[in-house]
């Protein structure tokens, strides 16, 4: 059996550990057009911030591939997808067969197009391993930075180099930080904290035009100044490969339960997928570090020939800013539960007796419990609702559930 | 009003540097005598509230805590000692009857320590018990006097029904009630993995705990609480208690307090009421009297278990023996005055009965004197305190006997004779949920089956050391003792020669 | 594998556990020197609630949602003990967001996470189980 790969963040990675599980002697080819180990992505913020260096970013140990048998073709992109035949072509004009194969291709930063855009002095955008390095080469203590966009990528960029410059402004066309994971009152709430940390923000707003060190916004016509630029507006899944091979798309590449594509043999995961969110009840783009390990490590099963399913797609974001954190999960659907407690501030999400979704910032204590609510489904009339609202705790739920998680009972003799 | 203070009897000592403010034992203690004062960030404790149960001292991660007595003391006085001194202002300000727990703790002379047992040198030799097979296998009930054979020359079982035991040591009655659910499972679990009989005392036998009746004793007191039809049945032998080492010419009380939930519906009696005992039964008179209870018994329970009558050492306790061995019972069980209480008139539990050690010797020595020792089978309690108490019992005459104490101390008891309260700290003689709890039912009903363990092998050890392999040759066997500073007459009426002779 | 595992009913939330865990992660030989005046952050932490009381940590799940979400691979498996390297944790809280115990929280300081890791590092039989005095915690194969 011969598996390929392509890929080298978490989805590839779930996918080795996936196969590995099932299959110990299967033939593993990895390609990736980082020439890089795998590193965690989401850690190149955390590596300006000094928080880590190259060689701790690195997702799985340097002898990983050695101990998992798999034979990598790093700093080589795939440009075709051949199903019938079973084969890639190579960017080095190589061709590779497979068996099974595995596309967790990523996604790309989405570059709005700009009037002048290309005229910005050190644009960037902030995604990988060679972005980070690229925007921190040019930073200096008097640099002004500008960052398009107050979304999870910007912001954890601006976290990652407030320290290292003079300013950093922050420019989003959304009325609100981080509008993808907080409702008003949490991003009223954020917004407030990076101010007092010296975030400059600019918001319902965006630029117009660029000139070399400039940029001129869109409805106040105010002209900003900046010494670099960041670009952080969102991400597009690379889908391309995949649909030209005649895989069925949607915003992201259609996948199943078993993450498999609509292709024989073709399976999916991570930031190029859409596969099933179970709060949304519906085939989402969960474009998050969690959910394409757990999607790689099912398709890995299924192509090594085992039964698993991956049907508890959620969206989760776990972030935070010099020690404050937010946590979010599911769907703001329903009824918003809202307490605010000092600097904490929570919402939880009820619909039909189930917890679709929570906004929890600051006392992110035991959150998980919550999570599992929503991924468990579980019914909130079999659980201590009043106790569990307060604080995330195992007393809400009943002694016989409690024996199963915490005394290993079996579900028949609790 | 100032007499009524009282220094308290005992000092806890904190070592400073040792205390982590872990809290622990705060959370331990129901007597709430340590707390956290937030101001210094140090514990505190009120000593006045200790009843020297060493559960903060046992619990303590840092070893921080001891308990030493507090050395106050009234003027010296051999006569009016301080506790006499105490107890009449207690009185003074109660108007009430004292009430303590546990066994008599007074400076009476305990025979077991003046009494020494034999060992073989050269002449029949002593037995290496890892080596050689020994039995200590003990069956109690009437033995019968002859041999039947039918006309073929074939045996007829004429044998009554006996309860046979892997160790001649039986759990003694202590009551759920006055002791905790968990406490009576780890004494029924720990009696059906030996092998041998644990005691409900008057208190009924728990629906849960039916399921451990062919190692059930269950008893018959003067309140009848909790006696039907099924729990009749439900135990292995039935014991007609008479008295208790701890309060002879008394019955029990278990106050309202503790009739609660399932003991309520144990005893078969109201929530809340007192569980009180009279002190005769009111249908015995007489040795026909009890005769007449022992075979009501045995009808209910179709002759099939052998009946128990249980009385307390008192001074004409041999004559009584004598009847009690004619009343048609199969074993007469016989408690010292030192046995263990949940709560006793301070005054009868000090003063009233007599030495087990003598109760025995005079006992036995009566019924082979009358030619009726066979009739009967003896168990004696009232603290046995270890296996050597146990040769000795059964040099002098016993068939087995019966632990409660030192069956409580293997649970954790510390002996701090404060069960009266209902706070016991270790689980054992309280009702609190919460307390209960303490006493996690695998772990005691372990440490039960090691003492007893324990025991055993140590009986076998000075068994073999006499060059006797079986506890039966044991039996009554009192040339295998000596007295040690003991007068002619304790030897006389213990039958046994002096150390030395 | 063995694990621990809580038997609530004889739980007595007399919290041992806790600074028996705090004691055996401190590095330290002397109980005292280690914890007075320190407010622990153990790995293992009681519940209670009107006589219920219960402690938790760690389950070292066989599929370990922690690890998997984990977004730094700080987290492994090492023959079934899931394992947090402090070295790579960069303290993002996404294991805290997955663990359906919330047996996950932050050490010291705040910056990387801790948990339960069967006292692997320290030694032995696990140091809450040696602690526990009404055997509520035990040690075994289920």
């Amino acid at each position: 059996m011969k598996y390929v790969i392509i890929g080298n963040s978490a989805g590839a990675i779930g996918c080795i550990e996936g196969i590995r599980r099932h299959d110990k002697a299967g033939h593993i080819v990895l390609i990736s057009a980082e020439p890089y180990h795998t590193y965690s992505r989401p850690l190149i913020s955390y590596l300006l911030l000094g928080a880590t260096d190259e060689q701790r970013m690195k997702y799985r140990p340097d002898d990983f591939y050695q101990q998992n048998g798999v034979e990598t073709i790093l700093g080589v992109a795939v440009s075709k997808i051949d199903a019938a035949k079973k084969q890639l072509k190579l960017s080095d004009g190589h061709t590779v067969k497979y068996d099974k194969l595995l596309a967790a291709t990523g996604s790309t930063p989405f570059v709005p197009p700009t009037k002048g855009l290309e005229k910005a002095a050190n644009a960037f955008t902030f995604m990988t391993l060679d972005d980070a390095k690229a925007l921190d080469a040019v930073l200096t203590p008097t640099s002004r930075v500008l960052v398009v966009g107050a979304g999870l990528i910007g912001l954890k960029c601006v976290e990652g180099i407030l320290h290292k410059v003079q300013s950093v402004t922050v420019v989003d066309l959304a009325d609100r930080v981080l509008s993808s994971i907080l409702n008003e009152k949490g991003a009223a709430i954020m917004q407030q904290y990076l101010a007092a940390k010296g975030v400059n923000f600019i918001m319902g707003d965006c630029v117009a035009e660029f000139g070399k060190n400039t940029a001129r916004l869109q409805n106040s016509g105010q002209k900003l100044e900046f010494d670099a630029l960041v670009m952080a507006v969102g991400v597009r899944p690379n889908t391309q490969l995949l649909a030209d091979a005649g895989a069925e798309t949607d915003r992201g590449v259609l996948v199943d339960e078993h993450c498999q594509t609509s292709l024989p043999d073709v399976y999916a995961a991570g930031d190029c997928t859409q596969g099933y969110d179970m709060a949304a009840g519906e085939k989402r783009i969960l474009a998050l570090l969690p959910n394409a390990y757990l999607q790689g490590e099912c398709a890995g099963a299924n192509m090594a020939g085992a039964e698993k399913e991956f049907t508890t797609g959620l969206a989760m974001n776990s972030i935070g800013f010099w020690g404050r954190h937010i946590m979010t999960a599911g769907v703001y659907e329903g009824k918003a539960l809202e307490e605010t407690d000092g600097d904490n501030y929570k919402c939880l999400f009820v619909k039909d007796n189930r917890l679709v979704g929570f906004i929890i910032i600051g006392d992110v204590a035991r959150a998980g419990i919550y999570t599992a609510l929503i991924r468990e489904q579980k019914p909130l009339d079999e659980v201590d609702f009043e106790l569990i609202k307060t604080h995330p705790q195992l007393m809400a739920f009943s002694r016989r559930e409690r024996a199963q998680m915490l005394a290993g009972a079996k579900e028949e003799e609790a | 009003m100032a007499v009524d203070y009282f220094y308290p009897e005992y000092e806890i000592v904190r070592d400073p540097n040792r205390c982590i403010a872990c809290r622990v034992c705060e959370r331990q203690c129901a007597n709430k005598v340590h707390s956290y004062d937030e101001a210094s960030g140090k514990m505190v404790c009120d000593d006045a509230k200790c009843v020297n149960c060493h559960r903060c001292v046992a619990l303590c991660p840092t070893r921080a805590l001891k308990i030493v007595p507090s050395g106050d003391t009234f003027k010296s006085n051999s006569n009016w000692t301080d506790n006499y001194m105490k107890e009449i202002y207690r009185q003074a300000n109660s108007g009430g009857v004292l009430l303590s727990s546990m066994g008599n703790p007074d400076n009476f002379p305990v025979y077991w320590d003046k009494i020494l047992i034999n060992a073989s040198q050269v002449t029949n030799p002593s037995i290496d018990p890892l080596r050689e097979p020994m039995e200590t296998r003990t069956f109690l009930g009437k033995k019968p006097t002859h041999v039947k054979r039918d006309s073929n020359g074939r045996l007829v079982p004429n044998l009554e029904p006996q309860l046979e035991l892997a160790l001649p040591i039986l759990f003694g009655g202590m009551s759920y009630g006055a002791i905790s659910y968990n406490a009576h499972e780890c004494l029924a679990r720990a009696a059906e993995t030996i092998g041998t009989f644990y005691n409900t005392g008057e208190g009924g036998l728990h629906k849960d705990f039916y399921k451990y009746g062919k190692n059930t004793i269950v008893q018959v007191a003067s309140g009848r609480f909790g006696v039907h039809k099924d729990y009749l049945n439900a135990g292995a032998a039935i014991e007609i208690k008479i008295g208790q080492g701890a309060k002879p010419g008394i019955g029990g009380h278990l106050p309202g307090l503790k009739i609660v939930g399932d003991i309520s519906q144990t005893r078969m009696i109201p929530m809340g009421s007192d569980a009180i005992s009279p002190a005769p039964h009111h249908d015995i008179y007489s040795i026909e009297d009890l005769h007449q209870l022992v075979y009501s018994l045995k009808e209910a329970t179709n002759y099939e278990k052998p009946v128990i009558v249980k009385i307390a050492a008192v001074h004409n306790v041999a004559a009584i023996a004598s009847g009690v061995a004619r009343s048609g019972a199969d074993i007469i069980a016989i408690d010292g005055f030192r046995g263990g209480t949940g709560a006793a008139p301070t005054r009868i539990r000090d003063n009233v009965g007599i030495p087990i050690e003598l109760a025995l010797a005079a006992v036995d020595q009566r019924l082979r004197e009358e030619g009726i020792r066979g009739n009967i089978s003896i168990i004696c309690g009232g603290s046995i305190r270890n296996s050597a108490d146990v040769v000795k019992a059964i040099a002098l005459g016993a068939d087995a006997v019966y632990i409660a104490t030192a069956a409580l101390l293997a649970l954790g008891c510390h002996l701090c004779r404060s069960c009266h309260t209902g706070n016991c700290n270790w689980g054992i003689a309280t009702q609190k949920p919460e307390l209960v709890k303490r006493l996690n039912t695998d772990v005691g009903t372990e440490h039960l089956i090691n003492m007893l363990t324990a025991w055993g092998h140590e009986i076998t050890e000075m068994m073999g050391g006499m060059g006797i392999n079986s506890i039966e040759a044991l039996r009554g066997n009192r040339l295998m003792l000596r007295g040690i500073g003991l007068t002619d007459r304790e030897l006389a009426i213990l039958g046994i020669k002096h150390a030395g002779e | 594998m063995k694990r621990v595992y809580v038997q609530e009913q004889w739980c007595l939330a007399c919290h041992l556990c806790e600074y028996a865990c705090a004691f055996a992660n401190s590095g330290q030989k002397d109980m005292s020197k280690a914890l007075k005046g320190v407010k622990i952050n153990p790995r293992i932490r009681i519940e209670e609630r009107d006589n219920i009381s219960f402690a938790v940590n760690c389950r070292h799940c066989e599929e370990p949602l922690c690890q998997k979400s984990c977004i730094s691979g700080a987290i492994s498996v090492k023959d079934g003990v899931v394992h947090i390297d402090q070295d790579k944790c960069v303290g993002c809280y996404t294991c805290v967001l997955a663990c359906p115990y919330g047996a996950i929280m932050p050490a010291d300081g705040g910056h990387v996470m801790q948990k339960c890791e069967l006292c692997t590092a320290n030694g032995g039989e696990p140091a809450c189980v040696a602690a526990c005095p009404n055997r509520a915690i035990v040690f075994e194969e289920r």
